[in-house]
């Protein structure tokens, strides 16, 4: 019998996902609450012992191996030199690694944004700017800030490559951590991801996590191998793709809502489907994450609330939902369980409001612009209208009495008729919440994890 | 390698002759940057900045270019390419006007060049040479 545990450290839960891979199925999951303040070895056995007692007796793991989220997950700043180019550029770089984009920054960074740096206490620096052959200045401007600051975050160098051999000199005379990457746009609107995504994720893997105090659980387990939002992005990739004979599910979707942010993942090149559509702007990665730092059920409650019209709030209220009063409650209450019926109502209301928005973040947008030959759009972002599937994770859409009217917020809508949403998606839940364990299965078994998937995210 | 930026400004999808400025440009030894049709006066200005571009080409072949054209000068000021060369060429204003006029008028909008209907790449290449220092 070949059994392996797959650990999810995650903000507030550690979260276990045991596989028999012989008969190719989970055997059973567990979780405890995540103590990465003290020990976070004490939650993890808590959550073995409750694995265990679930099982019926004690087991035998040949691998166990874990990602985390835990002590405020990765937190990174994105710095590039243009907006919507060499610094939106970054900021995919850092969220395809798993990153929290807790600041992004563009031009010639001043000393009170180096200060910000150092207030949000930031574990990895992501620095870009210029293509290729262009613009330098910038970059290396931006490098002796960095070089000057008490800043002790390693430094990842991810711009022209112009700029490289007059980086490494500052950075090295200033004794900073640093490492040099490929250019995250090396051409004009080409992202190139790999090679800064791949740094990223090896000094998380031997520094941040050790900087966390998660490391010491190594002592129990095999290793920490990834920031959990790299790995639901693996577990994506992988079920959307296929592996070998075992087919894919093609494009979907899927939204991730939790106490502090809502994530939204896409796969798909989501090129246009429509024939007047031009594509501009910054290229789109296939397996795309987007994060909203303001949308969550608990810690950014508050922004759900803002993102509500007044109209919005009126109707609830006339069905007797005080949405104002209940999401003050539910931020000044981050452990806050839903336990009456109407606890859950306002909870999926909620919900329900973040897929939307979030949605709407995350998806591709039409510009109509009117030419001699007719009206065209420019389609910014990617076009989702084809996605087949949409999947739903995150423990307030799994434990919703309808996660599907929850889902469907983020189809396309009258109202939003240039967003470029799923037109019909079917809607999945992952029940068991396995996407993370998944992810990090694939990594030595794909076929198996892909399997698995199938099996247990299910049609709603 | 000194970059060019060219594009096709305003809601105008003439791309023929924006892949021959294109190919005649590298061929020229220029490292050019393309931002294709339909492109704003930002697409053209944010490229630039990326890739320290000296100079900015900008194609109108449907008549409208006047009005896509103005403040760009301003904007490139804005955006710290204080320094950056403006050509313009195609058939940048509607219908057959004296061109001495509307080069003025493109002049006083703060472009370096301004070509009128029927001047090619070639026409323009020694031009260009002179404007980079390159002779």
């Amino acid at each position: 019998m070949h059994n392996y545990l797959l650990v999810d450290f995650g903000s507030t839960f550690t979260k276990l996902t045991a596989v028999d891979l012989d008969k190719e199925d989970l055997i059973a999951t567990s979780k405890a609450i995540t103590t990465v303040e003290s020990n976070i070895i004490v939650g993890y056995e808590t959550a073995l012992e409750r694995l265990y007692k679930k099982i019926g007796s004690k087991i035998e793991f040949d691998h166990i191996v874990a990602c985390s989220s835990a002590a405020g997950g990765l937190k990174m700043v994105a710095i590039g030199l243009v907006e919507e180019l060499t610094t939106e550029a970054a900021t995919r770089v850092c969220l395809g690694a798993g990153a929290k984009v807790e600041l992004v920054l563009s031009h010639n960074i001043n000393n009170a944004e180096v200060q910000s740096i150092l207030d949000k206490k930031i574990d990895i620096v992501l620095l870009a700017g210029g293509a290729n052959g262009g613009n330098s200045e910038c970059v290396i401007h931006n490098a002796k800030k960095l070089a000057e600051s008490s800043i002790t975050a390693p430094i990842v160098f991810a711009g022209n490559k112009d700029a490289a051999d007059e980086i490494i000199s500052i950075l090295t005379t200033a004794k900073k951590d640093f490492f040099i990457c490929e250019n995250v746009m090396p051409r004009l609107n080409v992202l190139n991801i790999s090679s800064a995504k791949d740094q990223i994720k090896e000094i998380f893997v031997k520094n941040i996590i050790e900087a966390k105090g998660i490391k010491k659980v190594e002592k129990e387990i095999d290793r920490v191998v990834l920031p959990t939002p790299n790995a639901v992005l693996m577990a994506a990739e992988l079920l959307s793709k296929g592996f070998d004979s075992e087919k894919g599910l093609g494009d979907l979707m899927i939204a991730d809502v939790g106490g502090a942010t809502t994530d939204i993942y896409s796969m798909a090149d989501g090129l246009p489907t429509q024939m007047n559509a031009l594509l501009s702007g910054l290229e789109e990665p296939f397996a795309k994450r987007t994060v909203e730092g303001d949308l969550g059920m608990r810690y950014s409650a508050l922004g759900i609330l803002s993102a509500m019209t007044p109209s919005e709030i009126s109707h609830y209220q006339k069905e007797g939902i005080d949405i104002v009063k209940e999401s003050h409650n539910r931020v000044n209450k981050i452990d806050f369980i839903s336990e009456t019926d109407l606890d859950y109502i306002i909870d999926d209301i909620m919900a329900a409001r973040c897929i939307d928005t979030a949605t709407s973040r995350h998806v591709g947008t039409l510009k109509g612009v009117y030419t001699p030959m007719g009206i065209m759009y420019y389609q910014v972002g990617k076009d989702l209208t084809k996605a087949n599937y949409f999947i739903g994770t995150g423990g307030v859409v799994i434990s919703s009495k309808d996660p599907v009217s929850m889902l469907k917020r983020a189809t396309k809508i009258e109202t939003k008729t240039m967003e470029l949403r799923p037109v019909a998606p079917k809607f999945l839940l992952d029940k068991d919440y396995i996407l993370s364990a998944m992810g990090l299965l694939s990594m030595d078994h794909p076929e198996i994890a892909l399997k698995i998937m199938k099996k247990h995210i299910t049609e709603i | 390698m000194k970059s060019i930026v060219i594009g096709v400004i305003g809601a105008d999808v003439h791309a023929v002759g924006n892949r021959i400025i294109e190919y005649t440009l590298t061929r020229e030894g220029y490292n050019v940057v393309n931002v294709g049709v339909l492109s704003t006066q930002e697409d053209f200005i944010n490229a630039a900045i990326e890739t320290s571009a000296h100079l900015i080409l900008v194609s109108s072949l449907y008549g409208h270019g006047e009005l896509d054209c103005r403040g760009m000068r301003d904007k490139c000021n804005e955006a710290g390419l204080d320094n950056v060369l403006l050509y313009v060429g195609g058939n940048i204003v509607v219908g057959k006007q004296d061109f001495p006029e509307v080069e003025k008028r493109f002049k006083t909008m703060g472009f370096d060049r301004v070509y009128a209907p029927g001047i090619t790449i070639d026409d323009v290449l020694q031009t260009i040479k002179e404007d980079l220092g390159e002779v």
